[in-house]
């Protein structure tokens, strides 16, 4: 068996020379993106006066240029992971396009295209299959996909292997034979087999015990640095997403409510969910002095989206407006790298129940708070009236 | 500091398992001071919450307490029988558990749980107990108390349900409640709200804790005594911010080190070599020197106690000094 010189065995973010991406495009573009899940029997929906429709992603743009690393936080049920699968190919769209490397990608991707994503999961325990050695698995992937020519197979199996840090003895054996950080290794080395352009990593180490979090974090940020990989990386835990990505974008409930580069967004969130995400976030300092939590209320049901602003039954600062509009999500007028959906963001902003974190009242005057300005006198010695009688009824409710 | 609520001396826990006997805790000894919360950190696998069962006496069939102590108000608990144990738990210690949908009733109103301690242990009839759990759900923090009483636990949502184990823990009001990692499995804003509520809670009736959980920052948020368990031992114990901000231990400052800091990011992650030891068949000498970075000869031969270094403050380890200067050069760096 021949073996190649080291670059052209390597995985590469880069695709095929004969395909020439568009020099400074994005590498994934999505527009429009929305996922629905219908539910149960529509009768007794009805009869509870539920939607029958579950809209885990609604409308949500989402651009990753090439090489960065994008996070996706927010709170489970707030369509993070519907997102990341759609983008993948493993979730069917309602509607929405989504670009690769300008080419908008079909409801049913032809095999080339469905290597240019790929996915590492949660939990390495399921998600890889337990009857095949790591060697089997990735030949078999190897060979479907044609991505080396048959006698290099094995030459490019061990070269994967090496590259997230695995010996050769791992070709011969079983997921039961190593351990979750090993496995979830084995995970990264089957997502990069494909050479793919984008990874998506969904949770990839939640799963894992705090000490080896830290090996596969290091791992992705060598890859990373290494292969030039583009990376969407969906975490809840906010301290790993500013240790590895240059991008956040914040969901809550199947929209994306902020999109900033990382420091930007630690430094002066705009979104009040955001501000309320980041002071829950527990320090190694203690700071939880006082009773008042970061974010009052639970998240209503996805079933149940409120009217106008979908945060609005939780928001320290709710006004009239934000029962009767949709804020969109618009960029600042002073840095068009951060957008935010809120009617208060980057300008004055109302007098809250209790105070925000630190951030919300710097900024460029915007647009978009005029109008509330005009409706503050009258709510202003109380705003929680607006937003309370919604509250009592979403809080804790489950169908 | 007068006599400690709680005392665990000497625990050892064995489970028979397929390839020989697992040590889950060997040897651990750990005071819980009246009206101080306690956190006990480590991985999977290091005893904490074996530790946690035992004081309780709720461990799994094939496990058992084999030597040791459990001191609650001067009785041993390791040594008393079930219905005994019945009598404490409940007005003297209660445990609040990570999944709150696996350890409620399913078919049995909240309401009725949370009345149940009461009307079995306070003497209280079917009426006042349904007034108190009312009341408690009320300082819970579920909303409209009065119509959730009759809700089933499906129909709250994971934080919701949380706030009904916290206020079945309170029902007796208990001198000490223990807690397995009660926010793992909850989001971040979640986990913030229940932790505001049970340090207030705690607070205000001055209830002990014992806390377990892996999560560094949340011990910060709620404790104020630390111990750190690795293969079924303490190695490092003493208050949450001499700890976590001068360990003493290569262990505690590897987890430490190997957490993203969110205030502080590192440019690279220090990640602990190695896996945990087999419980079965646990190294000689220092149980962590494998993997350690400052083992030298002495490490793998003598099996170092936990001795007190500082007030208040102990550590395993024979080398500790190398921890300390390493954090010391580091905080020059910085």
């Amino acid at each position: 068996m021949s073996t190649l010189p080291q670059d052209t065995e390597l995985p590469r973010a880069t695709g095929p020379a004969g395909l020439a991406p568009p020099p400074d495009g994005p590498l994934l573009e999505a527009t429009d993106l929305a996922v629905s899940f219908s539910l149960g029997s529509s009768l007794i929906a009805r009869m509870r006066h539920e939607a029958h429709v579950l809209h885990a992603v609604d409308g949500v743009d989402i651009t990753i240029p090439r090489g960065e690393a994008l996070a996706l936080v927010g709170e489970s049920g707030s369509g993070k992971s519907t997102l990341a699968r759609a983008l993948a190919g493993l979730q069917r769209t309602d509607r929405g396009k989504i670009r690769l490397d300008g080419k908008v990608l079909p409801t049913r991707r032809s095999r080339a295209d469905q290597r240019k994503i790929q996915m590492v999961f949660q939990d390495p325990y399921s998600s890889l299959n337990p009857r095949l050695t790591v060697g089997g698995m990735l030949h078999e992937l190897l060979r479907v996909h044609h991505v080396v020519p048959g006698n290099e197979v094995q030459s490019y199996t061990r070269e994967l292997l090496g590259l997230v840090g695995l010996g050769e003895e791992a070709v011969s054996a079983y997921p039961r034979q190593f351990s979750g950080g090993q496995r979830q290794r084995v995970a990264i080395a089957r997502a990069l087999a494909l050479r793919p352009e984008l990874l998506v990593a969904d949770e990839p180490v939640s799963a894992l015990d705090v000490s080896v979090q830290a090996t596969i974090l290091n791992l992705l940020q060598d890859l990373r640095a290494e292969l030039g990989l583009t990376l969407l990386l969906i975490s809840h835990n906010l301290a790993v997403v500013r240790h590895l990505c240059d991008r956040i974008a914040v969901m809550y409930l199947g929209r994306i409510i902020e999109v900033a580069p990382t420091e930007t967004l630690f430094a002066s969130p705009q979104h009040p969910y955001t501000q309320g995400l980041l002071a829950a976030i527990p320090r190694m300092t203690f700071t939880a002095e006082g009773d008042v939590p970061a974010v009052k209320g639970d998240p209503p049901s996805p079933l149940r989206i409120p009217a106008g602003c979908r945060f609005r039954t939780r928001c320290p600062i709710a006004q009239p407006i934000c029962e009767q509009q949709d804020p969109a999500l618009t960029a600042s007028a002073g840095d068009p790298a951060h957008s935010a959906a809120c009617h208060f963001a980057f300008g004055p902003v109302p007098a809250a129940r209790e105070p925000q974190a630190a951030g919300a009242g710097a900024g460029v005057p915007a647009n978009a708070a005029n109008p509330a300005n005009a409706a503050n006198p009258a709510n202003a010695a109380n705003p929680a009236n607006a937003a309370n009688p919604a509250n009592a009824s979403d809080e804790g409710m489950r169908p | 500091m007068s006599q400690p609520l709680l005392q665990v001396d000497d625990l050892h826990v064995q489970i028979a398992g397929r390839r020989g006997i697992v040590r889950a805790v060997d040897g651990v000894s750990l005071e819980v001071p009246t009206g101080e919360a306690v956190g006990l950190v480590g991985e999977s696998g290091s005893g904490k919450s074996m530790t946690l069962r035992a004081i309780l006496g709720v461990l799994p069939p094939e496990a058992r307490v084999t030597a040791g102590r459990v001191l609650l108000d001067g009785a041993d608990l390791a040594h008393l029988g079930n219905s005994q144990l019945n009598k404490i738990r409940g007005p003297k210690i209660a445990m609040i558990f990570q999944e709150p949908m696996s350890a409620l009733n399913p078919v049995m109103r909240v309401g009725s749980q949370i009345a149940e301690g009461p009307q079995v242990h306070l003497g209280m009839n079917r009426r006042q107990a349904a007034e108190r759990a009312i009341e408690l759900m009320r300082r819970v923090g579920i909303p409209d108390p009065e119509r959730r009483y009759r809700s089933f636990p499906h129909e709250f949502s994971g934080g919701m349900r949380q706030r009904v184990m916290i206020a079945i823990a309170l029902s007796c009001e208990p001198e000490l409640i223990l807690c397995d990692e009660p926010t793992t499995a909850l989001d971040v804003t979640i986990q913030d709200q229940i932790l505001r509520l049970l340090t207030r809670l705690c607070r205000e009736s001055g209830t002990s804790l014992v806390f377990v959980t892996h999560d560094l920052p949340v011990v910060a948020q709620v404790c104020d005594q630390l111990a750190v368990m690795y293969a079924g031992r303490i190695v490092e114990r003493g208050s949450v911010q001499e700890v976590l901000t001068q360990p003493c231990h290569p262990y505690t400052l590897g987890l430490v080190r190997s957490a993203p800091d969110v205030d502080h990011p590192r440019s690279s992650l220090e990640a602990i070599p190695g896996a945990p030891p087999s419980l079965v068949s646990p190294p000689a000498g220092c149980r962590f020197h494998p993997r350690c970075k400052f083992a030298e000869e002495d490490c793998t031969v003598t099996e170092p106690p936990l001795r007190l270094i500082d007030a208040g403050h102990s550590t395993a380890c024979l080398h500790f000094e190398r921890c300390l200067d390493e954090v010391r050069t580091e905080g020059a760096d910085r």
